[in-house]
């Protein structure tokens, strides 16, 4: 489903840098792994590239046979709004939005509401274990049940591919442990596949699969 | 101090200085125009008024009273007693005329003196001549430097004047003799005995100066001469004089100073709005600040020294750049701004310390108040809370209640009632101040109110900007004030302005039903028909109905400006016929006083109420009147009594006229029959004659003209609102790049995220329009009603010009959303996929 051959990414500047060259990945429905690599490799860098969020220098992505990395911006953002689900750090849920608004975000983007739409909110938010809480304002949820929400927003769609970036890296152990298992249930659930960034091995842990991103490309890693 | 050694106190506040340049930037140039515009309008009226102050100083000297009366003047008879006192020490006469020019449209004034008597109680209008007794002549004058640059004549050549419907010549002996601000005034002086000859004001003076002898006590003394003066003289101190002629202008100096202040208010709200979203934004720093031991008061001071570094850098902007303003305005409108207050007056600009002082500090002030509110609130924030992310919601809670906007809009309907201070509608620019703030305060529950009646959009980028407005009032509501505080200025000025126009030529309309005016004494009061010209005029084929009329200018309350006396042809039992009334008249009544009809000064400064009986002084005695109706007049704001004009003549003997009326017989054309009068009635030329068309046309572009300078301050204060608008909007569009950031993540367009922003700018600018104009129309109510009653003395009925204000508000609505789409696009520049990874 998703062919990621060859990436590179540098940045000009003052202070020009490799990130990293000659990344590869493929991933099949169910695929869910987790990339590890010490702080500043290029973790988030390496998801902005796959979500179209970024440009690469070098290399190909490709999602069902599709290369978008030579699409216009609008083509890719299409893409993504259809095929993709976001799972970040901080939440980042929309303050003036209800928790069910917020769940339903990606569905009104993708041109409004239908009489489904309702329907598909409740069922992820019962999956999540909030399905009393969709008219509570994000200010009245707990850090762990933000993400709870921010994974229910990631799926709502049906994505093909759901990205975390450090989902557990504001929350506690204990709602980190439940964040975890929600994420990889319902990725499960859903049939998409999942790149869970993280520099938590407890947390790589959850994944299929653990990989390491290095300056040179993803190998496995030598976890003795 | 290296670079990392510097306080992170100095890092956050100048760092945000320097990191919003731009916004820094047009709060800025918003104190500046504010400033600007207020140190111009001192600059020009302090001037004037100084100019004119020093220049009747001057002309008084060293006296210690004045007897002033009539403007035609009084019987000099009194003079000669009044030297006779034994407290007086010189008595110098007096004549002063308003000569018409004959070859021009003009007046010069001509101050006809003793000179020996002069000399000793005003000796800076000493000799100029090489031959004293040239003074003497009763044929020559001596010209002020002004006069003579203005006339374009020199020493030897002739000038012409009218006087009734002749011309008579007089030479230019000299030109100078006077220094300073005596030089800069526009006057001529002559012999006494002369000027009453040519003139033909025998027997007649218009002001005795008195130098008393050392010792008398000079107020006492004033009293007792005031009360055995006959009727219709008063006497004065010199600087009561002076006072009495500065409080001609007074009302109208006041308003432009207030319109200057309006434009500063509104620099101040933009400062407020600026500072407010930008504390916001360092919210997290401020607290981190705290924590790290920061006192609350220290970061006060901080943020408060932040605004007043922005109101000191516009206030030194404005201060040069209104001196700029002062010297244009004066080249293109004249010492008046066009009001007609100071004709005759060629001020030089100073620099006026006190108003640059003024000025500067109300710049500063303007800044300091509008940070002071945020400052105080980032101080008041818990640091803890403070430092989380999504804490800003916090800041604007305190705009949530609506008791303290409750509570200024009951004060100001309160100060609506209220009556006037000296004469000044002090209370009417409260209420207006207090609504407008007012207002401003209820402005988030207001625009909280109008979102949540608007239907939820179907596309999902008009969508998210609804719900981000409803989820958000406070940040709207700042955002707006600028633009609403301006706009409703404007819309108040222009409902005015309308509204006064309109009832200025309604009554136009109704003050003239003739079709011809023939006036005798335009621009000077030198000019007259006699019975006999008078007899002309009525005889010359063509003449239906003539009606003649004399202007008198009387004293009738020595603390206040002369008042004017029309004796004319009226019919008591229908003065509504010529009158414009602005209630039923009473109905002469056998055996009581004879009756006499005033403009609405006469009720609001000397109580002459409907049915009340008044004394005025007519040729030294008192003779007495009912007042049997009120009408409107806005020609007068001094105040005019209206009697019939054969008992004017049975009271006084003075048969002569300075206007006419004249109804003509069909099939006479006024051309042919204005060609006739100038041909056939000798001196006919030097008449002035209009139609009602030309007098309306000429007195509505005075009006125009007198306006001028309030248009100017109205788009210089929308200009100010809609920078106001672009500046917050700005501000909010940056601290929402996180939001942003997460939208293009799910997949929202940049073309999306620009009609979110389109729509936000769309649905804040029609809101704040709707405020702007509701609030505008209701501040017009209190101008017209309050400000302009008590101000002028004049009523009007209220109307609204509703094309100008429709295309205005489409126009105010375009700019004002495309400023927030250019502003939010350009907010939008760089990384927003970063901005998702920032915590603060």
């Amino acid at each position: 489903m998703l062919v990621v051959r060859g990436l590179s990414k540098a940045y000009a500047g003052a202070r020009p840098r490799t990130v990293f060259a000659g990344v590869d990945l493929s991933l099949g429905p169910g695929d869910y792994v987790a990339v590890m690599g010490e702080s500043g490799i290029g973790k988030s860098t390496l998801l902005n590239l796959i979500a179209g969020l970024d440009r690469a220098d070098a290399g190909s992505i490709a999602l069902d046979g599709v290369e978008f990395t030579t699409q216009d911006d609008d083509t890719i953002t299409a893409t993504r709004r259809r095929r993709l689900g976001f799972v970040f750090q901080a939440f980042h849920l929309l303050p003036y939005l209800s928790v069910a608004q917020n769940v339903g975000l990606p569905l009104t983007l993708q041109g409004g509401e239908s009489e489904d739409s309702p329907r598909r909110v409740a069922a992820m938010l019962s999956a999540v274990g909030l399905g009393e809480r969709g008219a509570s304002m994000p200010r009245e949820l707990s850090g762990g049940e933000l993400q709870r929400v921010a994974i229910a927003r990631a799926l709502v769609h049906r994505p093909q591919l759901v990205l975390a970036d450090e989902p557990t890296g504001n929350l506690d152990p204990e709602s980190a442990g439940q964040v975890l298992s929600l994420l990889r249930e319902q990725i499960k659930a859903n049939g998409a596949a999942g790149i869970l960034v993280t520099h938590s091995r407890p947390a790589a842990a959850t994944a299929d699969r653990i990989l390491l991103l290095t300056q040179t490309g993803l190998r496995e890693p030598n976890l003795v | 101090m290296s670079a990392s050694q510097v306080s992170p106190a100095r890092a956050v506040f100048a760092g945000a200085l320097l990191e919003n340049k731009a916004r820094s930037a047009l709060a800025v140039l918003a104190i500046a125009l504010g400033v600007a515009l207020g140190y111009a309008v001192q600059l020009i009226t302090e001037s004037a008024v100084n100019e004119q102050a020093l220049g009747a100083q001057l002309l008084s000297g060293n006296a210690d009273l004045q007897i002033r009366g009539p403007r035609r003047g009084f019987d000099e008879a009194i003079y000669a007693q009044l030297a006779r006192l034994p407290e007086v020490a010189v008595a110098s006469p007096v004549i002063e005329i308003d000569a018409r020019l004959a070859d021009r449209d003009d007046a010069l004034q001509i101050i006809g003196q003793d000179v020996f008597r002069a000399a000793a109680v005003t000796p800076a209008t000493g000799v100029v001549s090489g031959d004293r007794l040239d003074l003497l002549r009763p044929d020559v004058l001596f010209l002020s430097p002004a006069a003579a640059a203005w006339l374009g004549v020199g020493a030897g050549d002739r000038l012409r004047f009218q006087v009734a419907l002749g011309v008579i010549s007089l030479r230019v002996e000299g030109v100078g003799g006077v220094a300073g601000a005596g030089a800069r005034q526009r006057f001529a002086r002559m012999d006494i005995a002369g000027a009453q000859t040519a003139f033909d004001r025998l027997g007649l003076l218009t002001r005795v100066d008195l130098r008393l002898k050392p010792g008398v006590d000079v107020g006492a003394f004033r009293e007792r001469l005031q009360a055995q003066l006959p009727a219709g003289l008063a006497v004065d101190r010199a600087q009561d004089t002076l006072a009495i002629a500065a409080g001609v202008s007074r009302a109208y100096r006041i308003n432009m100073d207030i319109l200057a202040l309006v434009a500063l208010f509104t620099g101040g709200l933009l400062v407020f709005s600026t500072q407010v979203l930008s504390v916001v934004r360092r919210r997290p720093y401020f607290a981190l600040l705290r924590v790290l031991g920061m006192t609350r008061s220290r970061l006060v001071a901080l943020l408060v020294a932040e605004a007043a570094l922005l109101g000191a850098i516009g206030s030194s902007l404005g201060i040069p750049a209104g001196w700029l303003l002062a010297y244009m305005a004066e080249r293109l409108t004249g010492p008046d701004l066009g009001s007609g207050y100071f004709a005759g007056v060629a001020p030089t600009l100073t620099l006026l310390p006190a108003a640059l002082a003024l000025c500067f500090a109300l710049g500063v002030a303007a800044a300091l108040l509008g940070g002071l509110l945020p400052a105080l609130e980032a101080a008041r924030a818990a640091p803890a809370l403070a430092l989380r992310a999504g804490d800003e919601a916090r800041a604007f809670a305190r705009l949530r209640p609506i008791g303290p906007g409750l509570t200024l809009l009951a004060l100001a309907t309160l100060c609506v009632f209220a009556p006037p201070v000296a004469g000044l509608p002090l209370f009417g620019y409260a209420a207006i101040a207090l609504l407008l703030l007012g207002t401003l305060l209820l402005l988030p529950r207001f625009v909280g109110i109008a979102l949540a009646l608007m239907p939820i959009p179907r596309r999902a980028a008009p969508q998210l900007a609804l719900a981000q407005l409803r989820g958000a009032p406070g940040p709207a509501a700042v955002t707006l004030a600028a633009i609403v505080a301006s706009l409703s200025l404007m819309v108040a000025m222009a409902i005015m302005v309308a509204s006064f126009r309109q009832a200025l030529d309604a009554w136009l309309i109704d003050i003239l039903p003739a079709e011809l005016y023939v006036r005798a004494n335009a621009g000077g009061d030198s000019g007259y028909m006699d019975a006999a010209d008078q007899a002309r005029i009525a005889s010359l084929p063509g003449v239906l109905r003539v009606e003649f009329l004399r202007e008198q200018q009387l004293v009738l309350d020595p603390a206040r400006p002369r008042v004017v006396l029309l004796a004319r042809m009226i019919d008591a039992a229908e003065p509504g016929r010529r009158l414009p009334l602005v209630r039923p008249a009473l109905m002469p009544v056998a055996d009581s006083a004879p009756p006499m009809w005033v403009n609405e000064t006469m009720v609001d400064v000397y109580g002459f109420t409907p049915g009340k009986v008044v004394d005025i002084p007519l040729a030294g005695k008192s003779a007495r009147f009912i007042v049997a109706g009120v009408w409107r007049d806005y020609a007068r704001p001094q105040g005019a009594m209206v009697i019939e004009r054969a008992r004017y003549v049975a009271l006084t003997g003075d048969e002569d006229a300075t206007a006419a009326a004249l109804w003509l017989e069909p099939g006479t054309t006024a051309e042919k029959f204005s060609a006739a009068l100038r041909a056939d009635v000798p001196g006919g030329a030097r008449l002035d004659i209009a139609s009602p068309g030309e007098i309306r046309e000429v007195s509505l572009h005075i009006f125009d003209r007198t306006f001028a300078v309030t248009y100017a301050l109205e788009l210089a204060a929308v200009a100010i609102g809609l920078c106001g608008l672009s500046s917050s909007f700005g501000a909010l569009v940056l601290s929402r790049r996180r939001e942003f950031g997460v939208l293009r993540h799910l997949g929202m367009t940049r073309c999306q995220i620009g009609t979110m922003l389109a729509t936000e700018g769309l649905l804040l600018s029609g809101i704040g329009l709707i405020a702007g104009l509701c609030l505008g129309t209701v501040i017009s109510l209190i101008l017209i009603q309050v400000v302009n009653r008590q101000s002028f003395h004049w009523g009007m009925a209220m109307s609204i010009p509703w094309s100008a204000l429709a295309a205005a508000a489409l126009l105010v609505l375009v700019l004002s959303t495309l400023t927030a789409l250019v502003t939010g696009r350009r907010a939008l520049g760089g990384d927003l996929v970063q901005a998702v990874k920032d915590d603060w």
